[in-house]
């Protein structure tokens, strides 16, 4: 029900907004989300905080570029009802690989072991020109054509990110509460109890990295079509620390504050230049993310629930 | 609900009308990060360009509206299409920078009603390959930015081998292909090239590598690798003479601070802008440059000057139609195609078949003004020089895209 | 031949620098288990602020210390104001020492410009020598690289293992409560060792902007260097963190002499792993 309220105002957005507020504010909010909720769904099930998520998106992104249409010339065509599920496998199980390699890091080392991946994986598609393109990477990639209607058209664009990020959601509430999941969070609480028990640590740590590659990869084949073009850009420095940036603002317990996180990423990143100097955005951004972490641990979306409870309560007397 | 999309509508309309008559250019130039100075000084030529006209041609008001990117395409993207969306813009001005360049000709194919017209980017295969109907150029790129050199180095200089070190992407790439193109056509070799990661600071293992029967050293690296670089390579007792590609000696290099810089005095290089031209229509351009921006450099820099061009030619074209934009632009496309006009550096600019510019190059030195500040001096002026650098334009395609093997003749 | 064992001095005279500037990092992790990722731009200021210096008093020395006590002003101003107030929530800090990270950076590139800068070295330092045996000629500044870190990581060593305030600060990391009962300010003695960690990142600063040169962008890249210097090494001892310089300079300098396309990739791949193999580094501690 709570549900409902949110979507369909959501569903309404098209004829309401012009192309650039539905395609350049609200389909990039809920693609970054999406990339920013497998951080966050690592960080709030497994307490693991993975700067490796745009690496995966990245796995998503430069397959659907590699076999799909572009312009470079490069990579084989295939047709998009093969790509699209090669893409999420390949994300898929790079993330599981990650979380292979990364099994054991708990806490800071964690960060950093992913860390090395996220700048080894940016690195690398620079330096690679057979299958990434090195630096240029791929350009004019085209979404695909269903019916005649691109879906990189600005509607079917958003009613497909919109379709993603509630499926995400879903997915994540359920994989949540499934055995897996539990094991998960088990894992997360007390590793030492779950070897007691003689079940594998590694099993739910792989299956959980797997999982958020299964989601960084959606939103990485839709920044794809999206972007219409994937370059060592888009895995760099500047991107891993954004999708941090947005998982935090939202609020890095909260799997939907990933997506409050990136509407006001978006907001800021597009309209700040007509609020401060252009220049000083970094200052800008910095000190937004500055004031979160200090006043706002737990990000917008706490804040939002405290806000509503402190509401709710207030009314009670009068009801 | 029908009120509020009446509502946003009617202010899609009034925004609609307020421009019926101003003609909207938007400017995309990098204003954040490290290129933020040489992006404010591209935003100042095409200012100039606008004050030229004063703000208006054929009493259409010119509107400019600049956005910036990163440097990455993925902004420069973002940037053009909320100044179309949003904004409405009828130009786009810009980018900067390569990769962005190539970026938005590929973007220029999804917005036919909207003209594009480069800034300074110079990436090769924006105009050369997969050429974009409404993308133009009036620049050149960054093989016809070394144009002259190879040439002025094999016979002026006498150098017959030469090793190349540059940083590993398309831009050095093409820098490199600029150069080799004359060298070897002049019968000298290029046994080794290294080709280095971009930002990396410890080259002292690329100097030792450097063979020893090279004649000269051809670094075509940026900013601080330039410095890096040179540095080490004079203080492990290097002593081969430099060429420069056009990132290698601009003027930001010759302004930053340090000991290096007395390695370059004497270095020749290539570019297409040169702060201390004596030519008579130059001088007149950076007079008009420092009256306008006294805290500005001392002269135009490669980026002003190229945004002045393009800008130039964007509203020349406009008085030429008489600020005509209907049919999706066709005359005022018509009217690009056909420009010609005397730019800064003397020449005249016009396009090719594939709407990138016939440009002026330079051969420059850099020397030691009186004042101990470095500069670079003109050596020589190469006029008229095509994208296919003179040579037969089929044959110049066929040798295929550049890349660290390609050109070759160790 | 002689071409290896050069590249091999410059992998070792890059892992001295690299070391220099891994030291404060690995003082302030090793006892106060913050990950600061603001380290390169407290490395930056320093390099910054020593030209500045240098350029006016013409004193090289001067320089460095100056570039040392800006950035552990810088140091202690992060501690006393954001870090020490989410102590023992790792996250939170790294997470905050990023966004000082991002303010920092843009507000140098603000003062300083996008331009590049390099130290002017004092005469003995500048220039180069011929090195005996191997016949080329080496820079004065890289062999100096050598003898600062040695002496760095020596005084650091004394430092924490032998005096009184090493033992104090030793203690603190390993029982806080018990050290504030005994009447001592952990407070302080935490801004102290943060100020500590940035003069030495400071002091590195100035000497990395005059052996190589400093612009925007030589945050990250000290930061990232640091990072894989110390936690490949262990996190937070002197010890780990000379391997972790050894392993990353050589790796580095090997992979641009025999291997210049993916030799930037191989740090970043030796990084990951050491930390699946061990996940404490080399020389760490395991941790419960």
């Amino acid at each position: 029900m709570r549900y409902a309220l949110i979507v369909i105002p959501l569903l309404l957005l098209p004829v309401l907004l012009n192309d650039f507020w539905l395609t350049q504010v609200m389909t990039r909010a809920l693609i970054l989300g999406i990339v920013a909720l497998s951080l966050s769904f690592l960080a709030k099930y497994l307490g693991v905080v993975s700067f490796a998520q745009a690496a995966m998106a990245g796995a998503g992104g430069y397959t659907i570029a590699y076999f799909g249409p572009n312009s470079v010339n490069i990579g084989i065509e295939l047709p998009f009802w093969i790509s699209i599920p090669l893409a999420l496998f390949l994300a898929t199980a790079f993330g599981g690989l990650i979380g292979c390699v990364a099994r054991r890091s708990r806490g800071i080392y964690a960060i950093m072991i992913t860390l090395a991946i996220g700048i080894a994986f940016f690195y690398f598609t620079r330096q690679n020109y057979a299958l990434f393109n090195g630096w240029t990477g791929f350009s004019g990639v085209r979404a695909p054509l269903i019916g005649g209607i691109s879906l990189r058209a600005p509607v079917p664009l958003y009613f497909m990110s919109l379709l993603s990020a509630v499926v995400s959601m879903m997915l994540v509430s359920g994989f949540a509460r499934s055995p897996m999941g539990l094991a998960i969070q088990a894992v997360r609480d007390a590793p030492g109890r779950v070897m007691a028990l003689g079940i594998s640590v590694s099993t739910p740590i792989i299956a959980a990295f797997a999982f958020s590659g299964l989601l960084a990869g959606t939103g990485g084949i839709l920044n794809v079509w999206y972007q219409e073009r994937i370059s060592s850009f888009s895995v760099g420095f500047g991107p891993i620390i954004d999708i941090l940036i947005i998982a935090v603002i939202g609020g890095l317990r909260y799997p939907s504050g990933a997506f409050i996180g990136a509407i006001v990423f978006v907001m800021l990143d597009t309209f700040a230049v007509d609020l401060v100097d252009r220049e000083r955005f970094n200052t800008l951004i910095g000190t937004v993310l500055l004031l979160i972490v200090i006043f706002a641990p737990n990000g917008l979306q706490q804040l939002v629930m405290d806000g509503a409870a402190k509401l709710r309560r207030a009314k009670q007397p009068t009801n | 609900m029908n009120k509020l999309k009446l509502a946003v509508s009617i202010l899609a309309l009034s925004a609609a009308s307020a421009s019926a008559e101003d003609i909207k250019i938007g400017l995309i130039s990098i204003l954040e990060g490290n290129f933020a100075v040489s992006g404010t000084d591209a935003i100042r030529g095409a200012e100039l360009a606008i004050l030229d006209v004063e703000g208006s041609v054929d009493g259409n008001k010119i509107e400019m509206v600049s956005m910036s990117s990163d440097g990455s395409p993925d902004t420069a993207v973002a940037a053009a299409r909320k100044l179309i969306e949003q904004d409405g813009v009828d130009i786009i001005l810009g980018p900067l920078s390569g990769s962005e360049g190539l970026a938005l000709r590929d973007l220029s194919k999804s917005y036919p009603n909207v003209t594009f017209i480069n800034g300074s980017s110079a990436a090769q295969d924006t105009t050369l390959r997969q050429s974009s109907d409404n993308f133009f150029r009036f620049g050149g790129d960054g093989a016809q930015w070394m144009v002259g050199v190879g040439d002025y180095a094999f016979n002026d200089l006498g150098y017959k081998s030469v090793a190349v070190v540059a940083e590993d992407y398309s831009f050095p790439y093409t820098q490199v292909l600029g150069f080799m193109s004359e060298f070897c056509a002049a019968g000298g070799t290029v046994p080794e090239k290294f080709w280095t990661p971009i930002g990396n600071s410890d080259y002292s293992s690329v100097v030792y590598a450097i063979p020893q029967d090279v004649d000269a050293i051809f670094v075509a690296l940026g900013g601080a690798d330039a410095v890096n670089f040179l540095t080490q390579y004079d203080q492990a007792g290097g002593d081969k003479p430099i060429i420069g590609g056009s990132t290698t000696i601009d003027q930001s290099i010759l302004e930053s601070k340090g000991p290096f810089k007395k390695l370059l005095i004497g270095a020749p290089a290539g570019s297409p802008t040169v702060g201390d031209y004596d030519g008579a229509e130059w001088q007149a351009f950076v007079k008009a440059y420092t009256t306008n921006y006294p805290d500005a450099f001392s002269a135009p820099s490669i980026f002003a000057h190229h945004y002045y061009m393009a800008a130039t030619a964007a509203l020349l074209a406009l008085d030429e139609v008489d600020g005509d934009l209907s049919n999706d632009h066709a005359a005022y496309r018509e009217a690009l195609t056909n420009l010609s006009f005397t730019v800064p550096t003397g020449g005249t600019m016009r396009l090719d078949a594939n709407r990138n510019g016939i440009v002026d190059n330079f051969v420059t030195e850099v020397y030691e003004r009186e004042d101990g500040t470095l500069g670079n001096r003109v050596i020589k002026v190469v006029r008229d020089v095509s994208q296919s650098l003179g040579q037969d334009p089929e044959a110049f395609l066929a040798m295929g895209p550049v890349s660290r093997d390609n050109p070759s003749c160790p | 031949m002689t071409f290896f064992f050069i590249v091999t001095l410059n992998g070792l005279t890059l892992a001295a620098l690299y070391f220099l500037a891994a030291s404060g990092f690995s003082l302030i992790f090793g006892l106060m288990r913050i990950v600061n990722m603001a380290h390169g731009a407290l490395l930056m200021l320093g390099g910054y602020v020593g030209y500045s210096v240098v350029d006016m008093t013409g004193s090289w020395s001067i320089g460095v210390i100056a570039g040392g006590l800006a950035a552990a002003a810088a140091g202690a101003i992060v501690q006393a104001g954001v870090l020490g107030w989410m102590q023992g929530d790792e996250l939170r800090q790294t997470l905050a020492s990023i966004a000082i990270s991002i303010i920092m950076a843009d507000l140098m590139l603000w003062y300083w410009g996008g331009i590049t800068y390099q130290v002017e070295l004092p005469e003995a330092l500048s220039g180069g020598l011929r090195l005996p045996l191997l016949g080329v000629g080496y820079a004065n500044i890289r062999l100096a690289l050598i003898g600062f870190a040695l002496v760095t990581g020596l005084a650091l060593w004394i430092f924490i293992q032998k005096t009184r305030m090493g033992a104090i600060i030793r203690a603190g990391v390993d029982d806080q409560q018990m050290l504030r009962a005994l009447g001592y300010p952990i407070n302080r003695i935490f801004i102290l060792v943060f100020a500590l960690g940035g003069m030495l990142a400071g002091m590195a600063g100035v000497i990395a902007a005059s052996a190589l040169s400093i612009a925007p962008g030589t945050d990250l890249q000290f930061l990232l260097s640091s990072l894989v210097v110390v936690i490949v090494g262990g996190m937070g001892s002197v010890g780990g963190a000379a391997l972790g310089a050894l392993l990353v300079g050589l790796a580095e300098q090997y992979g641009l002499a025999y291997a210049p396309t993916y030799g930037v990739v191989f740090t970043f791949a030796i990084m990951v792993l050491v930390l699946a193999v061990r996940p404490q580094g080399l020389l760490g501690r395991a941790e419960q």
